[in-house]
């Protein structure tokens, strides 16, 4: 077994390591500070090509294999969890329409998702629904050539910027995927403001009131909007999170190695205290370890093996988890200036913390992964 | 038994370890396959067998027992006429 990143795989990481350093990484705490994404960062994203990073060529898109998408993650997360957020619900809405999507629907959307001309979110969860998505209260009815989407959606990621969204709802009981556009009438949304991490996210909450949409834009099949869509789409939102999660722990790490070689306390530098040491290693080795599984979930994915699923769910729990202790960590040794705005890292810590919440908490993580092992002895 | 039906049976068996699925049995009826079950077995279907299932396969009676699984495998490797 060899675990090693092509030439091409490395050559791209090095591009998008500049890329972020140059046209991310100068605006994520504005981002952070005025909960919005800023425009110019997301026109170079696209002009970049990162929109369509998840797509195949013969739509317009990068055509990346799973390890690239993963190193490009990891990049933009170091960078900025809000912009990596973009690319995941971006992504979440069309791999969604190139997996099951008609072909009508792929030739609409897909190019204009490929190059950014259009943005797409995700639109599951609801005010009184989140882990539990089969209870999701939106419901959408026939009217002869149209289906009519009455419900709430909340936290939705990109909600106030995304110009089409993949909503669930509820169809005689049987949750089914439409694409909503935001010009449909019936469709308003309301800004989220307040959020502890992830604030650039633009979050919405999306509401239908009798919002029509043409019958053609039920996708895949009436009642597989969960097992079918939603999945494969929160497969894809689950590694990416996880891939950021790494970026974001990188970039917790490499705030403290700068600053425990030049701040110093009794008389030397803290990477000469012990204690520091430790946390510094800790850092070093959970950042690797959920590095590795995120290879693995990539490689998995990459070969189509069906395991590929699992293992994205371990990467993503590990990945998560880390994060958190990690950027608690930057913070302990940051001391007061980790606690203030003037350094990135209070930022890094209230960003980690979302990871263990979206794309599946830490809790649903636990019971699946367990009752997954358990049924296999 | 063919090459599809011990393939897929030994995929499936990750599911059912302590028990014995007959062809003619009824996958989703026995109760312990959860909510990721239904993407692993396309992933399954579409890496061992090199098809493509598409929104119009999507039914669950292509899926329900080995027996349907074989038969659909081998309608998706059938030339097209």
């Amino acid at each position: 077994m060899i675990i090693e990143l092509t030439e091409e795989q490395r050559s791209l990481q090095e591009k998008f390591r500049e890329f972020v350093d140059r046209e991310i990484v100068p605006y994520a705490a504005e981002n952070d500070r005025e909960e919005h994404l800023n425009p110019a960062m997301v026109r170079k994203m696209a002009e970049a090509g990162l929109m369509g990073s998840m797509l195949p060529t013969s739509v317009g898109g990068s055509g990346f294999d799973d390890i690239t998408i993963g190193l490009l993650n990891e990049e933009v997360g170091r960078g900025c969890t809000s912009a990596r957020n973009l690319l995941t619900v971006h992504g979440m809405m069309g791999l969604a329409l190139l997996r099951w999507g008609t072909p009508e629907q792929k030739k609409t959307w897909l190019p204009a998702l490929a190059d950014g001309e259009k943005i797409g979110a995700f639109g599951l969860s609801e005010p009184e629904v989140g882990s539990d998505a089969k209870s999701i209260q939106t419901t959408a009815v026939l009217d002869g050539d149209e289906w009519v989407l009455n419900g709430v959606k909340r936290w939705i990621t990109m909600g106030m910027l995304a110009d089409v969204f993949l909503i669930f709802a509820q169809v005689d009981g049987q949750p089914s995927a439409f694409i909503v556009e935001s010009d449909r009438p019936g469709f308003s949304r309301k800004p989220i403001t307040g959020m502890l991490g992830s604030r650039g996210s633009m979050l919405a909450e999306l509401h239908m009131n009798n919002c029509r949409i043409p019958k053609d834009n039920l996708v895949c099949k009436i009642g597989m909007g969960l097992s079918h869509v939603a999945l494969s789409c929160l497969d894809y939102g689950r590694y990416t999170v996880a891939w950021g999660c790494i970026g974001l722990a990188q970039a917790c790490l490499e705030a403290c190695l700068q600053y425990v070689k030049t701040r110093e306390q009794f008389g030397k530098k803290l990477g000469e205290f012990q204690l520091i040491q430790k946390m510094i290693t800790e850092m070093v080795v959970q950042i690797k370890a959920s590095r590795l599984l995120c290879l693995q979930a990539g490689y998995l994915k990459q070969v189509g093996d069906p395991d590929g699923i699992m293992e994205t769910w371990v990467a993503k729990y590990s990945a998560s988890v880390m994060v958190s202790k990690v950027a608690g960590d930057t913070v302990q040794i940051h001391g007061g200036n980790g606690c203030h705005q003037d350094y990135p890292v209070e930022r890094f810590y209230r960003d980690a913390k979302i990871n263990e919440i979206i794309e599946g908490s830490t809790q649903v993580h636990e019971y699946l992964i367990a009752r997954n092992v358990l049924q296999s002895v | 038994m063919n090459d599809i039906n011990v393939k897929t049976r030994k995929f499936l068996s990750r599911f059912f370890k302590k028990h014995e699925l007959a062809d003619q049995e009824d996958i989703f009826a026995l109760g312990f396959v959860n909510s990721l079950f239904a993407m692993q077995l396309v992933m399954f279907l579409e890496k061992e067998f090199g098809i493509t299932v598409d929104t119009t396969d999507l039914d669950l009676d292509n899926f329900r027992t080995i027996a349907k699984i074989v038969e659909f495998v081998e309608k998706k490797q059938a030339p097209v006429a």
